[in-house]
């Protein structure tokens, strides 16, 4: 009896079988999605930094030997990368602080306003992390022609606040639309001031979520190319500009151990930033 | 009941939008109706020049073509991520979190320059393929339109798998149980719950990923080389190096509606797609 399988013990088999088989493919594709995904994500930033570690005066790969003389040539010999590299660092210093400003008041109106006309509004002021920057960047420049304005570190400066800004707008906004609208009236009912409520309630509330805004428009603004080819003088120019320069002119091995500097730098940044205000919950 | 009183607030930086973006891009639609570089009369001629000549609008369908294969691509590879993401512990999905973020957050230079390594003529697909002899000479895989697709959609990737994640973590676990329960396999839950379900996400995704690589400037021009056009390029070249404002703002016109068309379009469909998901 044991050993011819009834129909139904077969069809019982078959099921099992083809649910292992489902188990399996899925599980299958998933890892080798994930693997290769997770790869693209991390490799080029490894493969960076491994040549920017070069002992060869070319971009081969793997290296032929490690050393850390671009480092070298980049810190001690390179004064025109380490100036457009501190530029950059002032520019995106000053824009995100003039956008954190403009931005987060701008927030404080707008956020828990449900009229049209705010919503509107507040779609309309996003919209520059959609448009092509170049198209924008060429019309300030034009505007600045039209007013006689010659380019300087102002020009550059607001064409720089005008692609910040919306990314602290977005991140300030969604952290205070999120705070509890009874802890405003509690702390009115209280007695508090509007200025004091705003210092001691919203202002604590909402500041992970400007500060993830500022940190985002920090580096937007460090890596900007298309404002700054339009509107900076011909004197300043800033890093991502140098380098492109150098990429596109030489593919001279310095610019590796820039880019090594650049993502240990931002790597550092995000750690610190994660730590102070855990920005990782505002940008999901 | 106090936002009233905060209005004022707005001032500032609805200034500052009004000065800076809205009139420069008022400027550009302008001067794009002058007929000519030195803009003595007005007429719609730089578009009928630009949408007359095949070069043109091989340059515009190009770059339409790239971006929107980058959104392909960057879903392809990015949504087994985010799926990854939604089955890990807490502290895996804080290290995966910080490895999609870190590419996200370093400059578009250095992970274009990451290309520029990987497929040089000694980069490392090159030494892979010269190793293993399949190839004799160095293939030139730097300065054509693969190239610049594959670097666009990996720098652009990280912008889809965050609105996916999140968009897979809002779908209600007891649909998966009810779907399991019901003897649905692992690939019939995939396709008929989750994919469904995380539409929004995609959709969100489709859209950063679309405006950025539309405007992928630095990573177009360093990876696809002086002999490929793209519009961001082509603008730039335009404008400052044959100083033809009304052509230049012409063409940021054109990619600039090509663009809205595009993202009003995923706009509506998203908006849909939020009605199916809640509804």
């Amino acid at each position: 009896m044991a050993d011819a399988p009834t129909p139904r013990a077969a069809r019982r088999g078959a099921i099992r079988l083809g649910q292992r088989l489902d188990r399996l493919t899925f599980g299958a594709a998933l890892a080798i999605g994930a693997v290769v995904g997770v790869s693209l994500l991390v490799l080029p930033s490894v493969i960076v930094v491994m040549t920017s570690f070069t002992s060869g005066y070319s971009l081969k790969f793997p290296p032929p030997g490690y050393s850390a003389r671009w480092y070298q040539a980049l810190f001690l010999d390179s004064p025109e990368i380490i100036d457009a590299f501190i530029l950059s660092l002032k520019l995106a210093a000053s824009a995100t602080v003039i956008s954190t400003l403009f931005s987060t008041a701008g927030a404080l109106a707008l956020a828990r306003n449900p009229a049209r006309w705010a919503r509107l509004l507040d779609a309309a002021l996003m919209s520059p992390l959609m448009l092509p920057s170049l198209a924008l960047g060429l019309g300030i420049l034009m505007l600045f022609n039209l007013a006689g304005q010659g380019l300087s570190f102002t020009t550059l400066l607001i064409g720089h606040i005008a692609i910040c800004s919306p990314y602290i707008l977005r991140t300030a906004s969604a952290s205070y639309a999120q705070l509890d609208p009874v802890l405003l009236d509690c702390s009115f009912s209280l007695g508090a001031s509007r200025w004091h409520t705003f210092v001691r309630v919203e202002l604590p509330a909402i500041l992970p979520g400007i500060a993830t805004g500022a940190f985002i428009s920090f580096m937007v603004s460090l890596d900007n190319v298309a404002m700054s080819l339009f509107l900076s003088d011909a004197r300043s120019e800033v890093l991502p500009i140098r380098l492109w320069h150098i990429i596109e002119d030489s593919l001279d091995v310095r610019a590796a151990a820039a880019s090594g500097a650049l993502i240990a730098a931002t790597l550092i940044l995000l750690l610190v930033m994660e730590k102070v205000a855990g920005i990782s919950r505002h940008m999901k | 009941m106090h936002t009233r009183g905060n209005r004022w607030l707005l001032m500032p930086l609805a200034a500052f939008f009004v000065l800076f973006v809205v009139a420069p891009l008022g400027l550009v639609l302008g001067v794009s109706l002058y007929t000519d570089a030195s803009m003595g009369s007005m007429g719609a001629v730089q578009y009928v020049k630009f949408l007359g000549d095949p070069f043109n609008r091989q340059i515009l369908l190009e770059t339409l073509a790239q971006a929107l294969g980058a959104v392909v691509l960057s879903m392809a590879f990015g949504y087994p991520i985010a799926y990854l993401y939604t089955l890990l512990t807490r502290g895996w999905q804080r290290i995966l979190l910080f490895a999609i973020l870190l590419p996200m957050l370093t400059s578009s230079v250095v992970r274009t320059f990451a290309w520029v390594v990987i497929l040089g003529r000694e980069g490392l697909i090159n030494q892979l393929a010269l190793g293993a002899g399949w190839v004799e000479q160095p293939l030139k895989l730097l300065y054509t339109q693969g190239a610049v697709l594959v670097a666009v959609s990996q720098i652009e990737m990280p912008m889809m798998i965050l609105p996916l994640i999140s968009s897979l973590g809002a779908i209600d676990s007891r649909l998966l149980d009810a779907s399991k329960a019901l003897g649905a396999g692992r690939w019939r839950t995939f396709i008929r719950v989750i994919l469904p379900l995380s539409v929004p996400g995609l959709l969100a995704g489709a859209l950063l990923v679309f405006a950025a690589a539309a405007s992928a400037f630095v990573t177009q021009t360093l990876v696809g080389g002086g002999r490929l056009m793209f519009m961001p390029f082509y603008i730039y070249q335009q404008a400052i190096q044959s100083q033809d404002y009304p052509f230049a703002a012409s063409i940021a016109m054109i990619l600039l509606a090509t663009v809205l068309v595009v993202v009003v379009a995923i706009n509506t469909l998203g908006r849909r797609s939020r009605g199916f998901v809640h509804g």
